[in-house]
C-alpha cells in the first residue's frame, strides 16, 4: 500500500497531464496557471516554513560533538568535527551539505556467531544520496539554457563537461544516468532494506516516484520522443517575463514533465523534502562547541527557585555544627 | 515481576539465533499497529508520589505500568498538546527534529538498546516517529488532510504507554545523532516526551528520588552533611592505611581557591571510591588549595533526565555555593551526564559566573582557555596539563598489573569532545593500554546500558542486553590483548559497567582513570606499596638505579 499508492499517483498524475493537453486541449493551465501557481506556493511555503523554524530559538547549545574539542594548546583540534568558532561551524555544515559527511561515517552492525557484533563500512547510503543529489543540482543548473539567452559561459562548460561522452545524438548526459541510477538504488533500499522497508512511509516513496517520473519524461523527450524544443524555449521564456503565451504545439510528454515539477514544487514545502533548508539549521551541527568559552544565551532562560545554602543549614545547622562544619549562623 | 536477565549462555544464544529486524526479518504487522509489549526488566517503577510532590511535579499519584489504567488527569490529551506546543515555540531543535526527518535508516542500527533487544521501536528513527506521528496529526496539515498515509497518528493511551516504555529505554547518549546527516538528536526527542510525559505524573522512581534528594541535601543518596563528612574522613583513613600520607581535605572552607565537585557516587560506591582516593592524592601531590561542599556535594544532575527546570534547579547550586565560598573557580570530578549540563548548560541557564576568575591552574600556569566563561575545569584537562608540564612524579609501572582499555564516556565523547585528554592521563600513568575496535571508541562510543537514570536492577534486562555492544568491543580486547581493567571517566559508568562486565566479560574490571593516577602517584614520604587503592597486589617493581 504504501508503495503502490504513491505509484499509482504519480501515474495518474502523468496521465492527467498528458490527455488534460493532448485530448482537451488544456496547455494553458498546464503550461502556465499550474507552474505559476506551484512556484508561488513552492517559494511562499519554502520561506514560511524557514521563517516559521527560526522563530523558535534556540535556547541551548547542544552541539554533537564528533572529535577533539579546543582544549589545552598542545592537543590537536578536529575543527570541522568539533568547532569552536563561527567560521569551523560554517565549515562543518558545508562539509555536510556539499558531501554528506555524517553519511559517510554509516556502518552497519551484523550478528555473527559468538555472538559477535561487527560494525562492516555501508557507504552506499553515502554514495547514492550523493550522486542523487549532485546530479539533479546539475540538471538543474543545466535547464537554465531553457530560460536563457544568451546562455551563461559556465553553464556551456557545464553543459559540454556532462555530455563529454557523446555517445548518442543528442549527446548523452552523464548527470542523467546517474540520477536515474541513484533513484533506482533509493527506491530500492526502502523494498529490500528490512529496517529501511519496515520504517518508511507512502511519504517516503512518493517524492522518490515523482523525481523519477520527471527524470524519465525528460529522458524521453531529449533522446526519443519528438518536442518541439524551440516551442519550449518559447513558453519558459514567456514565463519568466510575464508576459506567459502558450506557444505551438510541444508535445504531451513535455507537459507531463512540466507537470510533475509543478507538483514537486507546490508539494515540498509541506513534505519532508524541506530537509533542504533544514540542514541548515541543525543546532546540534551548526553550532560551535564553545560552551564553557562564550556564554550562550537562552532568550527565555525560565527563572526557577533554587534550594539556597540558607534554607540547607537551616535544616542542618546542629548536625554540622556536631560534625564541626563551618557554619554561616551558629545555633 | 521478574526483572533479572535469562543467564549469560542463554542470553549468547538468543542473541545469536534471533530472527528480528536486526537480522533481516521484517514484523508481520506495521510499528503502529503492533500492540504495546511490556517486557519484564525493562521499565522502570513509577516514582512515589511524595518524591513527586517534593519536586514540585503535577499529577502525583499511585500508579502501576503493569495496570491497565494510569489514571490519567482528566484532560490529559489537551495537557499534552499544550506541553508540545509551548516546546515548539521554545525549541527550534523541537521543532526540526520533527519536521526534517527523511527516514533514510542511518541511525537504525546505531542505537545499543536495537542492537541488543532487536526491538523495532528502539531503533532511534521509530523512537522518534513515536511522538512525530502524534505531532503530524495535531501540528502539521499534512498529516490533519491524510492522516496515517503520511505518518500521522492518534493521541491514545496507548501511544502514552509506548511513550513511557521507550522513552525509559533511551539512554540519551546521543550515538544516533552522529551518523544523522540532519544531526538529528534522539536525546532531544527522548527529553521532551519524558518532559510531556511528565506533565501527567508519569516518571520513575529511579531518576525521581535521587532529584530530590539532590534537592533537599546535596547529594543524589540523600547524605546529610555530617554523614558525608564522615564517609570522607573514612577514605582518608584508607589512604592513610595504604600509603602512609595523610591527606586533609576540608569542607564548606571560604577562601578556598577552588571548589571541587564530582559525582557522590565517587564517594558511596565501590570502585568509585577509589577514584575519590586518586583525587585526594593528586591534589595532596601538588599542594592545591582547595575545598569539598556538602551543600554542592554532588556533581550528577538527574534533573536532566526529568526537564530543563529541574536540571536549572539542581545545577544552580554549584555557582550559588561558588560565590558563597569565595572560591576563583570549579573544578569537577569524573562524569559523564554532570559534564553535558556543566559543558552545555551550565552557564546558558545558571550563568554568567561574574564572581569567579578564568581558571589559571596554580601549579602551572595554564589559563584553562576553553572555560573561560564557565570557569569550570574538567579533572581530566586539569591532571593533563599537570602532566605535560611535568609537575607528577609518576610510576606508571604500579599499575603495571593492569592492562587497559578506556572506555569513552557518552557525555564527554559527543558533548565535549573530550577525548585526547583522558587518554594522555592513562597513556602515562599506565603502560598498558589497549584501544577497543574503532567503531565502538571514542565518537561513536557505546552506552554502558544504563545512562540517563536507568541504572537500576529492575531495568536489569535491558541493561544487560543494550550493554551488550559495549560488553562485546571489550571482550575483543580481552581475548586479543588479555586485558583485565576498564577505565572510564564517568560514575554512572563505574556503578553500571561492574554488573555488565560480570555478565558479559568477567574477566573486566572497571577503574576510574583518577584510580590509576592514584596508583602510579609517588608521594612525598610515603611507605613503600605493594597494594593498589583496590588493595590488590601489584607486581614487583625491579629497581634498575640506586
Amino acid at each position: 500500500m504504501k508503495t503502490i499508492a504513491p505509484l499509482l499517483t504519480v501515474i495518474l498524475l502523468s496521465l492527467l497531464a498528458y490527455y488534460g493537453t493532448n485530448s482537451l486541449g488544456l496547455q494553458l493551465l498546464f503550461g502556465v496557471i499550474l507552474p505559476y501557481l506551484a512556484l508561488a506556493l513552492f517559494v511562499g511555503g519554502f520561506f514560511f516554513r524557514i521563517l516559521d523554524w527560526m522563530q523558535s530559538p534556540v535556547p541551548f547549545r547542544i552541539t554533537t560533538t564528533t572529535g577533539q574539542a579546543r582544549s589545552l594548546k598542545w592537543i590537536k583540534q578536529e575543527r570541522f568535527e568539533s568547532p569552536s568558532g563561527f567560521w569551523s561551524a560554517t565549515g562543518r555544515v558545508l562539509l555536510e551539505v556539499l558531501l554528506f559527511r555524517s553519511l559517510f561515517r554509516n556502518t552497519k552492525a551484523e550478528i555473527s556467531q559468538g555472538p559477535n557484533l561487527v560494525y562492516g563500512s555501508s557507504k552506499w547510503l553515502w554514495l547514492g544520496g550523493l550522486v542523487f543529489h549532485w546530479s539533479m543540482l546539475i540538471i538543474v543548473l543545466r535547464h537554465y539554457r531553457f530560460f536563457l539567452a544568451p546562455i551563461p559561459g559556465f553553464l556551456v562548460i557545464l553543459d559540454a563537461a556532462d555530455g563529454f561522452l557523446q555517445i548518442t545524438l543528442p549527446a548523452l548526459y552523464l548527470t542523467d544516468l546517474l540520477f536515474i541510477a541513484a533513484l533506482t538504488y533509493l527506491v530500492a533500499r526502502r523494498w529490500f532494506d528490512a529496517k529501511i522497508s519496515y520504517i518508511s512511509l507512502a511519504n517516503d516513496f512518493f517524492p522518490l516516484f515523482l523525481l523519477l517520473g520527471i527524470g524519465l519524461s525528460g529522458i524521453w523527450m531529449r533522446y526519443f520522443g519528438k518536442i518541439d524544443v524551440a516551442h519550449v524555449k518559447l513558453l519558459m521564456q514567456s514565463l519568466i517575463s510575464f508576459q506567459p503565451a502558450v506557444p505551438g504545439p510541444i508535445g504531451g510528454i513535455f507537459y507531463v514533465h512540466l507537470f510533475l515539477v509543478s507538483v514537486l514544487a507546490a508539494y515540498f514545502p509541506f513534505s519532508k523534502l524541506m530537509h533542504m533548508g533544514g540542514i541548515f539549521l541543525s543546532p546540534t551541527r551548526n553550532l560551535a562547541n564553545n560552551n564553557r568559552e562564550v556564554r550562550h544565551i537562552n532568550p527565555w532562560n525560565q527563572p526557577v527557585k533554587i534550594r539556597t545554602y540558607a534554607e540547607y543549614e537551616d535544616e542542618f545547622r546542629e548536625k554540622m555544627e556536631k560534625a564541626e562544619l563551618p557554619l554561616e549562623r551558629s545555633t | 515481576m521478574t526483572s533479572n536477565p535469562p543467564a549469560v549462555e542463554e542470553l549468547k544464544q538468543e542473541i545469536e539465533q534471533s530472527s528480528n529486524l536486526l537480522t533481516g526479518k521484517v514484523p508481520d504487522m506495521d510499528w503502529h499497529q503492533m500492540p504495546v509489549k511490556k517486557h519484564d526488566g525493562r521499565w522502570c517503577y513509577p516514582a512515589k508520589p511524595d518524591v513527586v510532590k517534593s519536586l514540585g511535579f503535577p499529577n502525583p499519584r499511585k500508579w502501576k505500568v503493569e495496570e491497565e489504567d494510569w489514571e490519567l488527569p482528566e484532560n490529559w490529551e489537551q495537557i499534552i498538546f499544550e506541553g508540545m506546543r509551548d516546546r515548539l515555540k521554545r525549541f527550534r531543535s523541537f521543532k526540526l527534529f520533527m519536521d526534517v526527518c527523511v527516514r533514510c535508516g542511518a541511525c537504525a542500527d546505531k542505537c545499543h538498546f536495537f542492537l541488543g533487544t532487536g526491538d523495532p521501536k528502539n531503533m532511534p528513527v521509530l523512537r522518534a516517529e513515536l511522538l512525530r506521528s502524534v505531532y503530524r496529526g495535531e501540528f502539521t496539515l499534512a498529516g490533519k488532510l491524510f492522516g496515517e498515509m503520511v505518518g500521522a497518528r492518534k493521541l491514545t493511551p496507548q501511544v502514552l504507554k509506548e511513550w513511557f516504555l521507550y522513552f525509559y529505554q533511551c539512554s540519551e547518549c546521543r550515538r544516533c545523532s552522529v551518523y544523522c546527516p540532519f544531526g538529528i538528536d534522539t536525546a532531544e526527542i527522548t527529553m521532551f516526551g519524558r518532559e510531556l510525559l511528565h506533565l501527567l505524573g508519569l516518571n520513575i522512581n529511579w531518576i525521581l528520588e535521587p532529584a530530590s534528594n539532590c534537592n533537599r541535601t546535596g547529594n543524589h543518596l540523600g547524605i546529610e552533611p555530617h554523614t558525608f563528612k564522615q564517609v570522607v574522613e573514612s577514605l582518608v583513613e584508607d589512604i592513610e592505611d595504604l600509603t602512609g600520607i595523610e591527606v586533609e581535605p576540608t569542607f564548606n572552607r571560604k577562601g578556598a581557591e577552588i571548589l571541587f565537585i564530582t559525582p557522590s557516587g565517587d564517594l558511596f560506591a565501590d570502585p568509585g571510591v577509589y577514584t575519590m582516593m586518586g583525587y585526594m592524592l593528586l591534589f595532596h601531590h601538588i599542594g592545591l588549595d582547595y575545598t569539598i561542599s556538602t551543600y554542592a556535594s554532588e556533581g550528577g544532575n538527574f534533573g536532566l533526565f526529568t526537564s530543563h527546570e529541574m536540571m536549572k534547579k539542581l545545577n544552580g547550586k554549584m555557582y550559588h555555593e561558588a560565590e558563597r565560598l569565595g572560591v576563583k573557580w570549579i573544578l569537577g570530578g569524573e562524569c559523564g551526564h554532570m559534564w553535558r549540563v556543566v559543558h552545555q548548560y551550565m552557564d546558558t541557564m545558571n550563568g554568567p559566573a561574574d564572581f569567579l576568575e578564568k581558571p589559571v591552574s596554580p601549579i602551572t600556569g595554564t589559563p584553562f582557555r576553553n572555560a573561560a566563561s564557565t570557569k569550570m575545569v574538567h579533572i581530566a584537562e586539569f591532571t593533563a596539563d599537570l602532566i605535560h608540564q611535568g609537575k607528577l612524579k609518576l610510576d606508571p609501572r604500579r599499575n603495571d598489573h593492569i592492562i587497559a582499555t578506556y572506555h569513552d564516556s557518552c557525555n564527554p565523547a559527543r558533548a565535549m569532545g573530550l577525548l585526547e585528554e583522558p587518554r594522555y592521563v592513562l597513556r602515562n600513568v599506565c603502560n598498558n593500554f589497549h584501544e577497543m575496535p574503532e567503531n565502538t571508541i571514542r565518537e561513536q562510543t557505546f552506552c554502558c546500558g544504563g545512562g540517563s537514570g536507568l541504572n537500576t536492577d529492575e531495568f536489569m534486562d535491558a541493561r544487560m542486553r543494550g550493554g551488550f555492544p559495549r560488553a562485546n568491543a571489550v571482550r575483543h580486547v580481552q581475548e586479543n590483548h588479555d586485558v583485565n581493567a576498564l577505565v572510564c571517566i564517568c560514575a554512572i559508568d563505574r556503578a553500571t559497567l561492574p554488573p555488565l562486565m560480570k555478565y558479559w566479560v568477567p574477566e573486566v574490571s572497571v577503574y576510574g582513570l583518577h584510580e590509576l593516577v592514584g596508583n602510579a602517584l609517588v608521594m612525598e614520604g610515603e611507605e613503600e606499596r605493594a597494594e593498589d587503592l583496590r588493595e590488590d597486589e601489584m607486581l614487583e617493581i625491579e629497581e634498575e638505579d640506586e
